[in-house]
């Protein structure tokens, strides 16, 4: 099969960006998205021009690296999977296929389809975890857990942070990337010491790097490649709300570096 | 070169904590006057950097990622070991620690073994304090199965994402201890030279592969957990960006490299479709839990799976191994599925692949029983063939995964450099010449949870408390020189070839002559075309682009040039150890039923790598292995 891409083509950060049109040919329906682009790289890179910078790593929907708008939706057109797990099968010979990075003020673009999304580590470092110093634990079965909350909570921690839901919300919200991370803590037994600050300071870290706020019209759930579910999203809700409320718990100011 | 494993004497469950009691400490107030630089953040390197931040240690952790969570750790599927005897079905430390040193074929080191067994049900502890979500059973208590090479329950998971969720754990306690201050996180920037100076590692030269700024980082110790070296093979499980570079600038400066040639073909993967192929995934070795893997007894039968009748299929590994079945160890288990194809009974296209059937797990469970124990892997082999294994059984072949070679370190983690310490996979130690399945993920937390940040300080409390080197010194200078160097050969290299196609031929000459089977002439032959594509590659490689920007194509030219000296290294090793042990068979090694034939006599040891030189043979030594408390006996799993 044969396609022709337009891709966005940025050489840094502060540089003017544009589409760029390419034919890639002798295409197999097998191959992947990224074995597409390593072979259009190739060629460019034969040609003596610069090829197309794009993130990628575990190639298996996993590492959360990948992050390309394919045609206007991130991870392209398949639901439940990420770039890498997007196959050539998945478009018709012949198509104009359009790639860009994922955009979002938060998210600034580095080059060609690679984005900053290192405010999603600062929303991390401001509550996303249980505080819990090595060896000092209780045995591990010592605090049983249902099945049903525990696998909730997977559901929830099934999040790979690519930033799909940033960059499928209108206004570039990331509550459902905090809402998944919050939520698997906020479930848990041993979450729930810290519950009150983890979403307090989760969403001023939010706020502060600069991501929108959320309409509750769950594009980013659509668009999530775990299939993340936006009631996380009321659940955060409800736990901000109560949060905000008990008076004792105000939120930390985060220092962003 | 002295390899002195500093194995404490005393009964072998008495090692570590006479060990722990032996050595130095560094007070709290004094902790903070140390510099630690800890190069990766997967399992092993966010464990220590989270654990040695609490501890107090003034820590700066590198990854060239752009956040810690991408680290390749990431993809590891199945589960993580622990000798809790949760089941009540006779697990004990002891059993893990033998279970693991026969699945190694006895060729790990049974002191590093024991420890690693003994600290094994704390990280469960550790993770499940986290928030780690492993599966549980409807009572609340969590909930196990087993793995190859075991006749036990022990391994714990979390659905098909295991590495996921633990290394989400450590990176969540990791981003703690960059919020409170006491780690630096430096990402985006990629280890290229280590500094040492006087003889001890004391920083390392790093690019920030956003920028192409060059950076010197000086500290008072050197942690590496940048991983293993699969990639050697151009097509593995591994993450396309994970490399042997770091590892491979230590060996360069005198790290020895130990037991390269020990890697780890894992039986189910994907099958290879196609020439533009970038990487293979693994369909993990949980699904032999109800899978049976089997071929048609008939060669070249093209006939699709349902139409083969019972009575003509061949479950080899049952047949073979009664005992432990479709649960054999791995090497086991991929040297039957070649055995099975080179013999022309492979399936597919290609007639590389066997099958994983499932039809009897479904009739036996049901669907949807099995869907809750496999259904993402299911998924992901759909979205990659295209095919339902609920329909028809999946293809499979074996693939590289993980290596069990990697830097040499002594019982405190320390490599031949004073004061670099290696962990997890980018080390040894632990695994011999076979790895176990769930095994990785319990060796790299446990290196970094629990034996770092105990024999770190025996090395720094006898490192002055003076500030770590000024950056100045000669030898940053030298080595920053260095690194450019080596940068602008290659960017003004100007040649024909593109870094993949050579990267390309690399994996074929090691796959075809240091892969599943080696022998004499095939390794002799891959030494001499690997020198002649190492030339080659410096003269004709094409790198386009400028040093000073985002260039992935010099990234990846920098990985490459290193794993084409390593495979060199590989096959030398290869070619040395005349005998089969684990996931190392030479075919002049065997016992009339094709099993791997050791010969303990001679081949009882490490054998560790000296570098010697560009252009020069490396030097081997050994470090005799000294079983205290195991018989050395035949591995049999039948």
């Amino acid at each position: 099969m044969k396609v022709t891409l337009r891709v966005w083509r940025q050489e840094n950060e502060t540089a003017q960006g544009r589409f760029e049109e390419y034919e890639a040919d002798n295409l197999n329906p097998n191959m992947s998205f990224l074995e597409m682009l390593d072979v259009v790289n190739e060629k460019l890179t034969g040609d003596g021009k610069d090829p197309i910078a794009v993130a990628h790593d575990c190639r298996e929907g996993i590492c959360g690296t990948c992050s390309s708008m394919i045609n206007g939706e991130p991870h392209g057109p398949e639901n439940g999977v990420t770039t890498c797990q997007t196959y050539m099968r998945s478009f018709n010979d012949g198509d104009v296929i359009t790639v860009e990075p994922f955009r979002a003020e938060a998210f600034p673009v580095l080059k060609d389809l690679i984005t900053d999304r290192k405010a999603f580590d600062k929303i991390m470092q401001a509550g996303g975890f249980i505080t819990a110093r090595t060896g000092s634990c209780q045995d591990a079965n010592a605090l049983p857990i249902g099945k049903e909350v525990a696998d909730l909570a997977m559901d929830a921690a099934a999040c790979v942070g690519c930033g799909a839901c940033v960059a499928a919300c209108k206004n570039s919200s990331a509550m459902l990337f905090v809402s998944a991370k919050a939520g698997q803590l906020n479930l848990l037994p041993q979450g729930q010491p810290e519950k009150d600050t983890r979403v307090l300071n989760m969403v001023a870290a939010m706020d502060e790097a600069g991501f929108g706020n959320c309409t509750n019209q769950y594009e980013c759930s659509a668009a999530c490649p775990k299939e993340i579910s936006e009631e996380f999203i009321s659940k955060l809700n409800r736990d901000y709300l109560i949060a905000s409320v008990r008076s004792s718990v105000k939120a930390k100011p985060t220092t962003m570096k | 070169m002295i390899l002195d494993s500093k194995i404490p004497s005393g009964p072998l469950e008495k090692k570590w904590e006479k060990h722990i009691m032996d050595g130095k400490l560094v007070n709290p107030a004094n902790k903070r006057k140390y510099d630690v630089i800890i190069v990766g953040s997967g399992l092993a390197g966010a464990s220590a950097a989270a654990t040695l931040g609490e501890l107090g240690y003034n820590v700066k952790c590198f990854t060239f990622h752009d956040s810690p969570r991408r680290a390749h750790s990431i993809a590891a599927q199945g589960g993580i070991n622990a000798a809790k005897n949760y089941q009540n079905d006779g697990d004990s430390v002891y059993r893990l620690f033998y279970d693991t040193i026969k699945g190694g074929d006895f060729r790990s080191r049974e002191a590093n073994v024991y420890r690693l067994a003994q600290v094994s049900a704390n990280i469960i502890d550790q993770c499940v304090a986290q928030g780690v979500p492993f599966a549980r059973e409807y009572g609340g208590l969590l909930s196990n199965r087993s793995f190859g090479g075991a006749q036990v329950s022990r391994t714990f998971y979390a659905r098909g994402q295991t590495g996921q969720q633990l290394l989400l754990g450590a990176y969540s306690a990791l981003s703690r201890q960059i919020g409170l201050g006491n780690v630096t996180m430096y990402n985006n920037s990629e280890m290229l030279e280590v500094v040492t100076i006087d003889g001890h590692a004391r920083g390392i030269i790093t690019r920030n592969v956003n920028t192409g700024k060059i950076e010197r980082h000086s500290a008072h110790t050197v942690v590496l957990g940048t991983g293993g070296y699969g990639n050697v093979f151009y097509l593995s499980t591994n993450a396309l960006n994970s490399n042997v570079t770091a590892a491979w600038r230590a060996h360069r400066k005198g790290a020895a490299f130990a037991n390269p040639c020990y890697t780890q073909i894992h039986p189910t993967c994907i099958p290879v479709s196609g020439d533009y192929q970038s990487k293979l995934t693994l369909m993990s070795e949980s699904l032999r839990n109800d899978g049976r893997i089997w071929a048609p007894k008939k060669k070249g039968d093209k006939r699709p799976a349902h139409e083969i009748p019972e009575d003509e299929r061949d479950y080899y590994l049952e047949r073979k191994y009664p005992s432990f079945g479709n649960l054999a160890p791995r090497d086991i288990s991929s040297r039957a599925a070649k055995e099975a194809c080179d013999d022309g009974r492979g399936v597919g296209d290609t007639g590389l692949g066997v099958y994983l059937d499932f039809r009897d797990a479904i009739q036996r469970l049901g669907e949807s029983a099995i869907r809750e124990r496999y259904g993402n892997l299911f998924d992901i082999y759909h979205e990659i063939t295209n095919e339902s294994a609920y329909k028809q059984p999946m293809r499979i072949y074996p693939a590289v995964h993980y290596t069990m070679g990697g830097l040499w370190v002594d019982y405190n983690l320390m490599s031949s450099i004073p004061g670099m310490f290696v962990m997890g996979e980018a080390n040894f130690s632990d695994h011999g010449a076979n790895r176990l399945g769930a095994s990785a993920l319990m060796q790299g937390l446990a290196d970094g949870y629990y034996v770092l940040p105990y024999t770190l300080p025996h090395y720094l409390a006898n490192v002055p408390r003076e500030a770590a080197p000024s950056t100045d010194h000669p030898e940053f200078v030298k080595a920053e020189e260095e690194v450019n160097a080596r940068t602008k050969k290659l960017i003004d290299n100007n040649g024909k070839q593109t870094v993949r196609s050579f990267h390309k031929r690399l994996g074929k000459i090691m796959w075809d002559k240091c892969g599943m089977a080696r022998n004499k002439s095939g390794l002799q032959e891959a030494i001499t075309e690997i020198q002649g594509l190492k030339e080659e590659y410096w003269q004709d490689v094409r790198v386009p682009g400028t040093a000073a920007s985002l260039n992935q194509s010099l990234e990846i030219a920098g990985r490459v040039g290193d794993f084409i000296e390593l495979g060199e290294t590989m096959c030398r090793d290869a070619l040395s150890r005349e005998e089969s042990c684990g996931g190392h068979f030479r075919e002049e090694h065997q016992t009339d039923d094709g099993e791997a034939l050791r010969d303990d006599e001679k081949f009882h040891h490490v054998a560790a790598w000296e570098y010697k030189g560009e252009n020069e043979a490396p030097e081997r030594h050994v470090e005799p292995l000294i079983y205290e408390s195991v018989k050395l006996a035949t591995r049999s799993y039948k």
